[in-house]
């Protein structure tokens, strides 16, 4: 359980964090997710009281990190810079980390074995490559048995088989009843493991929900209808979930809540004529484009079309509705 | 995936009970940092360094003494006033060097490598790291400083028996002499640790040590005589040196003052590494 409350990071003029307030349970991955630079590494390192905060608070399992008698049986954190010293094996790294806490060697030698590490344990951990680098961050995350996992960009520099094995990891852990806190600024990563997202975006929190929620605050399921008579239409299809925009003085509309099948067939029973009945999916990517479009810190000319292009694949359309959030 | 288990002790969706209590305590730091430090090859290379320096330059001058009474050549001031004590320590002047580089990347290499991530986010209070790290470092400087000047003393002491030079242990003021001199060498290490920790570079950690044990005493010879005598003993090398003299003059203190004035530096410096540890973000 990770709580923050009003937590700002400021640095002279510049804001990292501002005043978010945000709670991650147990049993389930959360994803943290924002464009680069948006204050999630941040967050992070204040989680664990690397940085103080300006002002609000953090707390985790109900106290501040370092009030804890045992820091690395609540908190097990891989943050996205490296955090070990190159000349040290990853075994003797692991073995330091564990003595601060008298954590048995045994438990070492498990969590080496759990991230597969056991052929390069007694190797100079600065001759690892980044995915090796990488497990071996999850390794010194995971050696206290923590009841709260933060991962930081945890598939940064790992290869498809890395990837999957991450995914497989926090879906266990968090089955086993751990908090799973995990960065990423790939959506469609997030969108893989995730039940529950935070969205931030120049460190304000900018969504507080699930995956679902998200796709569906953003536009949805939207079935776009072009019609020779856009009031009758309206009309058939007019029901309790039923959402339809339109711009006037033009016979297209946007229709949420009913599929194309079920307007093609209300179409047919009035005796409309229908000119383009078109079913579009709103991607997690697009949804989280859209969501912070306005926050995005360094902008690219040409972000908007290649992100979408190279998406999920869900999404089939880039003219993205631009329904409100 | 089988990999997915954490760890069999875990029990699943249940982590209470059945989990191990750990705990943080002072002991297990130092045991956390002894660890750190003994698996890193350049600790055993600076190290072995440290010693090779202490004893080789401490037998080179009795040789060089032993060499220059022998052939009757003349001797320069340094020489004339040589003693086996003067002459074992010798090495210091450059066993201090490499051991307080050390103690400055013992602290600073932590910051420079990422590593103090992993080390703050154990001990997130911060303040046992910077204790442990001084106290295991200052020890075993102390343990190898004290070993190295006594045995270079005791082979000094054989080279130049029958010279004027000649000494043994049971002298005034040689035991005192050896004792201050390693635990003189123990504080600059750990000094090193304190300046390392405060300036978060390897590179200035270096710089500020060198300069300070080096470097300051020949600047103050640029001041008016009067400001020397007052400032000059006071100077971290020159309290040092009063540690482990024979002869304490009119610019050296007493070898308790110069004690408690080298000591003071090492607070000063521990001190300044303790508030920017707890007030600055790492």
């Amino acid at each position: 359980m990770i709580e923050a409350h009003q937590l700002t990071k400021r640095y002279g003029e510049k804001t990292a964090v501002d005043r978010l307030d945000f709670t991650v349970r147990p049993g389930t991955v959360t994803g943290f997710l924002g464009p680069n630079g948006a204050g999630k590494s941040t967050t992070m390192r204040m989680i664990v009281g690397l940085d103080a905060p300006t002002g609000g608070t953090v707390r985790v399992n109900g106290r501040r990190y370092a009030e804890h008698a045992a820091p690395l049986q609540e908190v097990g954190a891989l943050l996205e810079a490296k955090s070990i010293h190159p000349g040290r094996s990853a075994f003797n790294h692991l073995m330091a980390q564990a003595h601060t806490h008298g954590i048995p060697r045994r438990r070492v030698e498990e969590v080496i074995e759990l991230t597969g590490l056991t052929s390069v344990a007694r190797k100079r951990a600065g001759a690892f490559s980044l995915g090796m680098g990488q497990r071996l961050g999850i390794a010194s995350a995971l050696l206290g048995d923590p009841a709260t996992v933060m991962l930081d960009e945890p598939v940064n520099g790992l290869d498809p088989e890395g990837v999957l094995w991450i995914r497989n990891l926090l879906t266990g852990l968090a089955a086993e009843g751990r908090t799973v806190f995990v960065s990423s600024h790939l959506m469609s990563e997030m969108a893989l493991v995730a039940d529950h997202l935070i969205v931030v975006g120049r460190g304000r929190l900018l969504a507080d929900t699930t995956v679902q929620e998200l796709v569906r605050q953003a536009g949805g399921d939207v079935v776009k209808v072009v019609t020779a008579d856009p009031a009758a239409l309206r009309a058939a299809l007019a029901g309790p979930d039923v959402e339809i925009t339109g711009r006037a003085g033009t016979d297209e509309l946007l229709v949420t809540g009913r599929t194309a099948r079920e307007i093609g067939l209300a179409a047919a029973e009035q005796g409309i004529a229908l000119f383009e009945l078109t079913p579009r999916t709103v991607s997690l990517e697009e949804a989280f484009m859209e969501l912070t479009r306005d926050a995005v810190e360094y902008h690219g000319t040409t972000t908007a079309t290649a992100a979408t292009g190279t998406g999920t694949g869900t999404g089939t359309d880039t003219d993205t509705p631009r329904s409100a959030a | 995936m089988s990999t997915v288990a954490p760890s069999p002790t875990a029990a699943p969706a249940d982590p209470g009970p059945a989990r191990p209590a750990y705990k943080v305590t002072a002991a297990r730091v130092l045991r956390a940092e002894w660890a750190k430090l003994w698996s890193l090859r350049s600790t055993w290379i600076t190290l072995g360094l440290s010693l090779l320096f202490l004893v080789a330059f401490g037998l080179i001058a009795a040789f060089q003494f032993k060499s220059r009474i022998d052939g009757g050549r003349p001797m320069d001031r340094d020489f004339a006033e040589a003693s086996a004590l003067r002459l074992s320590l010798f090495g210091t002047n450059f066993s201090q060097l490499s051991l307080g580089v050390l103690g400055v990347l013992v602290a600073a290499g932590e910051y420079s490598t990422g590593m103090i991530r992993s080390t703050l986010a154990a001990v997130p209070r911060r303040l046992p790291v910077l204790w442990s790290k001084a106290a295991v470092y200052g020890v075993i400087a102390l343990l190898l400083g004290t070993a190295g000047v006594f045995a270079t003393f005791l082979a000094d002491s054989r080279i130049v028996a029958g010279t004027r030079a000649a000494m043994t242990l049971s002298d005034t003021g040689v035991v005192r002499g050896l004792l201050g001199a390693g635990l003189y060498l123990a504080l600059v290490g750990v000094i090193g640790v304190a300046l390392g920790a405060l300036l978060r570079s390897v590179a200035g950690g270096i710089a500020v040590l060198v300069a300070a044990l080096t470097l300051v005493p020949g600047l103050t010879q640029l001041l008016p005589s009067s400001w020397q005598d007052h400032i000059g003993p006071y100077l971290p090398s020159h309290a040092g040196e009063a540690m482990f003299a024979l002869q304490h003059d009119g610019t050296l203190l007493s070898p308790t003052g110069g004690l408690v004035v080298f000591l003071g530096w090492t607070v000063l410096a521990l001190a300044g590494a303790a508030v920017r540890l707890l007030r600055t973000d790492a």
